[in-house]
């Protein structure tokens, strides 16, 4: 690969990881708390993209109101999914959990099927064009077919810048929300042991649904930027990326924020430079990113940044 | 007495759908490719409501989904010949489909017309399994005749969608024809329901493509120009009847103007039967707007269906499929239709471009 | 009861079975027993996860992986050396599959066999891990498998798939395995290796303090279901007619499907699974009406696509959220259970 390719590989590595990495943060909260891989965290993902749909083809809201009560519909729908499927089996065997939460994911997309129907809707007019602009660095103007365009260099897309600062910012907040605020305390204490936390005064219930609430709203905020960056809704919209996320918070080490970015960042590097370095395997893709979740569970359960988990006997 | 009124009603409505001769349509409603099964139901529906008898009975048409799935299309094809009892079946839509269905029908000696599955394995060794559009190893040769001698490219990166068996097939015979031609091609892979291309594209530019071919369906091919024109790739990009759909341009938007593609018919082709006035007519007055491909090749279909059925002279269905095989000169809206022994349609290619948002009609490539 | 009894009256209710599947060939038309020959093949795949998931306690996603192993395995077997070289278009098969071709029952155990291996090589690496991360391996592995099916076309033939397979599967075949699946994991699951099973499936920790091998154990029972999850697949594979790489077909799909069938029946109990088995297929076929226009006094609503889909993932969550022990929970159908229940009749 020349050194132009390898370059403009590694920005679009950068820009799918960054997609990956706000994802991830969701993911991990979740599990950090609950020890709850949850499924249906991609699809909550995939619906906030409908509900920003919907309410600007419906109900003609400018973007930027829709864009946050889509948000808002996200976290809203986390907690209920929290609320309504995961609370009642609080005191299951994880095993059940981790079935329930398989069967939430199924579904949600069942219902976007049925209510949305399955073909796959254009998102393109949804949100301003700017967004989906490339910032060019470098190359030459020339006239191609008539036009004047601008031809090589190293091209990035705007919405990428926006994703990245959108996690930085992300970032920030919730290391304040955690480190510094109350219910934060009471997030890490509950990550450490229910039982003594509930029994400290700290209603649990409520401080679980609103780490699902946060989460999900960062999974809706994942869920619109990726839409601005392929513009394509569809009910299965959410699985892979939403896979991809999980591996790539494992890989970062679950239950490490910082680590979930870190892990969506690497992970959507490496996912462009295999297809990159060797085009013929495009289509073992997919297949890489959970081969490079199999070795890291084998290798390093923990991930890069996490802690290793103890059973108690 | 209450009880008996409704029961008599209920005796006497379902009577009323007694002496009807039924046809079945098994079609992707919801699924990956609903967009297609949705357009050529539209296609039935319309021509169903222009000509809904044959043989002096009323024609009642079965709808069945079969989900875009292959397992899906056997068990609707066994429904509707076993449960629903049809005299034939319009169906399926993608190849992978039809063949699956194909050979329960087979099987059963009912014949099933496709109105749109280009694959060759669809009817190949087949006796009942028929189409009334153009097979892609033609398919393949017209675009290979776009891209190479229309539009002037040498070396045409083909984006290969490894999970359809349909662009699977429509790439080979495009570097088949392309060879002939003296042209270069290569490969690039991806899997249906895959969004980000960047890689690919990238790799197609350093290695100096002047054209690009995707042979696969409109959700990809649309994400994949967008990516391309992005990553500052402007030469032609050529595809195939997969983006034959109002969705590639939504999806697409500005990226995909410039876009050509093969496809078995466009409203703005010379109209060249009764039938092709009627329908346009017919639908622009229903709907508002120009219609697309596949509605026209559902409405082909159902009329192919209903003149076999007219030429055989009865509902038996062995008479029904050998009717069908001998279709000659059926003047249909996409073409004159003829389907030869082996059950394909011998048609033109229409090659449409996108342009300003709207499809264009551009010229024909003859078989 | 003695076992004398027991063994007779099994034996009668096999016969008993055995004729009704009979008489169901004779008077049903194809459609119909066509889904009883599915039932059967859906038995042998819940079965064969109940043992796995069930029994073992360890929760395994990959069950699609293995059917889809058995499936094509079993399918490049059966297949005429002509046809293989009709159906593979884009590269040729590799020798020697490409010129063999032997009898259904042999390709099918040889299917088993092969997907046990494969059981065995995602087994001993997956297990060492705990509950979710193995279940996400497992997962992993099976879309891997899948993904790999999707691009080796000199061996599978890549999208395009294995199609025209011969019809082999019939209702005495599939029932025929089912029974046998049933047999051998039943007294499996009686053994003292049952017993470990289980042992390991409340209390990990204290079943390895009394000595027992977990890993072993666990990997064993992930092995076996392997092996009878490649025999429903090769079943399936011959129910079908075509095989292909995609994800209705042998993926996610399949595997939530399968789980649906055990969470309805009750995870633990063979019994159970092949209730959920039979219940999965009559429903998913009965639930089509609410996809197609129904003609109701004449007027036509229109039905809702996906519906089914809808329901059965309703279904799911709200049978684990309120009734999470299914219609068997643990408990599995005995001649002593029938047995006390007469005799509570007659008090």
């Amino acid at each position: 690969m020349d050194p132009k390719t390898l370059l403009q590989n590694f920005v679009n590595g950068l820009s799918l990881g960054s997609l990956y990495a706000l994802i991830a943060i969701g993911y991990t909260m979740v599990y950090g708390i609950l020890r709850l891989i949850n499924f249906a965290h991609g699809d909550i993902f995939m619906m906030a993209v409908y509900f920003a749909f919907f309410l600007v083809t419906l109900a003609s809201l400018p973007w930027y109101f829709a864009a946050i009560l889509a948000i808002a519909g996200a976290a809203i729908l986390g907690f209920s999914v929290d609320r309504v499927a995961y609370k009642p089996i609080r005191k299951a065997p994880r095993i059940s959990a981790l079935i329930t939460a398989i069967g939430v994911s199924f579904f949600l997309e069942s219902l976007a099927v049925v209510v949305f129907s399955g073909i796959p809707r254009s998102f393109r007019t949804i949100f301003p064009q700017f967004l989906n602009e490339m910032i060019i660095l470098g190359g030459q103007v020339e006239t191609r077919y008539g036009r004047e365009v601008i031809v090589g260099g190293i091209r990035f897309p705007i919405i990428s810048i926006i994703t990245l600062v959108i996690t930085a910012i992300a970032l920030v907040f919730l290391w304040w929300f955690i480190y510094r605020t109350k219910i934060g305390m009471a997030m890490r204490a509950v990550s450490v042991d229910i039982p003594t936390t509930s029994l400290m005064g700290v209603n649990v219930d409520r401080v679980i649904g609103i780490t699902f609430a946060l989460g999900s709203a960062l999974a809706g905020i994942g869920g619109i930027l990726w839409a601005i960056r392929y513009p394509q809704v569809w009910p299965y919209m959410g699985f892979i990326p939403g896979m991809k996320a999980f591996v790539a918070a494992v890989f970062g080490g679950i239950g490490s924020i910082p680590g979930a970015v870190l892990g969506g960042l690497i992970l959507g590097i490496t996912e462009i430079m295999m297809v990159g370095l060797l085009p013929g395997a495009a289509g073992y893709r997919d297949a890489f990113a959970f081969f490079i979740l199999i070795i890291i569970l084998s290798v390093k359960p923990s991930g890069l940044m996490g802690k290793p988990d103890i059973v108690k006997v | 007495m209450r009880k008996l009124v409704l029961i008599v009603l209920v005796v006497i409505l379902s009577i009323s759908t007694f002496s009807s001769i039924k046809v079945g349509a098994i079609l992707p409603m919801t699924g990956g490719v609903a967009a297609f099964g949705q357009m050529i139901w539209q296609g039935v529906a319309l021509a169903h409501e222009l000509f809904p008898q044959v043989l002096g009975q009323d024609i009642e048409i079965v709808l069945l989904d079969n989900n875009s799935d292959k397992v899906q299309a056997v068990n609707t094809a066994r429904r509707a010949i076993e449960q629903e009892k049809v005299v034939a079946i319009i169906g399926q839509v993608i190849s992978s489909n039809t063949i699956a269905g194909g050979a329960v029908a087979e099987e059963n000696g009912v014949a099933m017309v496709s109105p749109s599955s280009t694959n060759p394995l669809v009817t190949q060794n087949r006796k009942y399994v028929s189409r009334v559009c153009f097979s892609d190893p033609f398919q393949g040769v017209a675009a290979a005749l776009l891209a190479f001698n229309n539009m002037g490219a040498s070396n045409v990166a083909v984006f290969v969608d490894v999970e359809q068996d349909y662009a699977v097939g429509f790439a080979n015979f495009f570097r088949d024809t392309a060879r002939e031609l003296g042209g270069n091609v290569f490969y690039e892979y991806y899997k249906s329901g895959d969004q980000d291309f960047t890689a690919q594209v990238s790799d197609a530019m350093s290695k100096n493509a002047d054209a690009f071919f995707i042979p696969g369906y409109y959700q990809e091919i649309a994400l994949i120009a967008i990516q391309a024109r992005q990553l500052g790739f402007y030469d032609p990009i050529i595809s195939g009847d997969g983006a034959a759909v109002p969705e590639t341009i939504e999806i697409g938007g500005e990226a995909v103007n410039g876009l050509y593609f093969t496809t078995h018919y466009d409203p703005g082709s010379p109209a060249v039967t009764e039938n092709a006035k009627l329908f346009v007519q017919a639908y622009t007055e229903k709907f508002g707007e120009a219609p697309g491909t596949f509605t026209a090749l559902g409405f082909d279909t159902y009329l192919v269906i209903r003149d076999a059925i007219e030429r055989a002279g009865s509902t038996d269905r062995e008479a029904i499929a050998q009717a069908v095989r001998q279709t000659k000169d059926f003047p249909a809206v996409t073409g004159i239709i003829t389907i030869n022994e082996n059950g394909d349609a011998i048609k033109s290619v229409a090659i449409v471009k996108i342009e300003d948002g709207k499809f264009v009609y551009d010229t024909t490539i003859n078989p | 009861m003695s076992i004398k009894n027991r063994v007779i009256l099994t034996l009668v209710a096999v016969v008993v079975i055995a004729f009704g599947l009979m008489l169901s060939q004779e008077f049903l038309n194809s459609y119909y027993s066509r889904i009883i020959t599915l039932i059967g093949i859906y038995g042998i795949m819940a079965v064969s996860l109940t043992l796995v998931n069930g029994i073992s306690g360890v929760f395994s996603l990959g069950h699609a992986g293995f059917i889809a192993v058995g499936a094509y395995t079993s399918a490049l077997l059966t297949l005429s050396p002509q046809q293989k070289e009709m159906t593979f278009l884009i590269d040729k098969l590799i020798w020697p599959l490409n010129s063999i071709q032997i009898p259904f029952f042999w390709a099918t155990i040889i299917a088993g066999l092969v997907a046990a291996l494969f059981a065995f090589a995602v087994g001993w690496p997956s297990l060492r891990l705990s509950g979710d991360y193995f279940a996400i391996a497992t997962l992993g592995f099976s879309e891997i498998i899948r993904i790999f099916a999707l691009n080796l076309n000199w061996l599978t033939n890549g999208a395009l798939g294995l199609k025209a397979l011969p019809d082999y599967t019939t209702v005495w075949w599939s029932w025929g395995w089912l029974l046998v699946t049933v047999a051998c994991i039943t007294s499996l699951s009686y053994s003292s290796f049952g017993r470990a099973l289980r042992a390991i499936r409340e209390d990990r920790v204290a079943a390895q303090a009394m000595g027992i091998n977990v890993f072993k154990h666990q990997l064993m029972a992930f092995v076996f279901g392997g092996f009878f999850a490649g025999i429903s697949g090769s079943l399936y594979a011959h129910w079908l007619s075509t095989i292909d790489p995609r994800t209705n077909t042998v993926g996610i799909l399949l595997t939530f499907n399968v789980l649906i069938m055990i969470v309805l029946g009750g995870l633990g109990s063979i019994t159970g699974a092949i209730i959920g088995g039979a219940l999965f297929a009559f429903l998913s076929e009965w639930l089509r009406f609410l996809e197609s226009p129904m003609n109701v006094f004449g007027f036509k609503i229109m039905g809702i696509s996906g519906m089914r889909m809808l329901v059965f993932s309703s279904l799911f969550v709200i049978i684990m959220i309120f009734w999470p022990r299914g219609i068997m929970g643990r408990k599995e159908f005995t001649w002593d259970g029938v047995a006390s229940l007469f005799r509570r009749g007659r008090k």
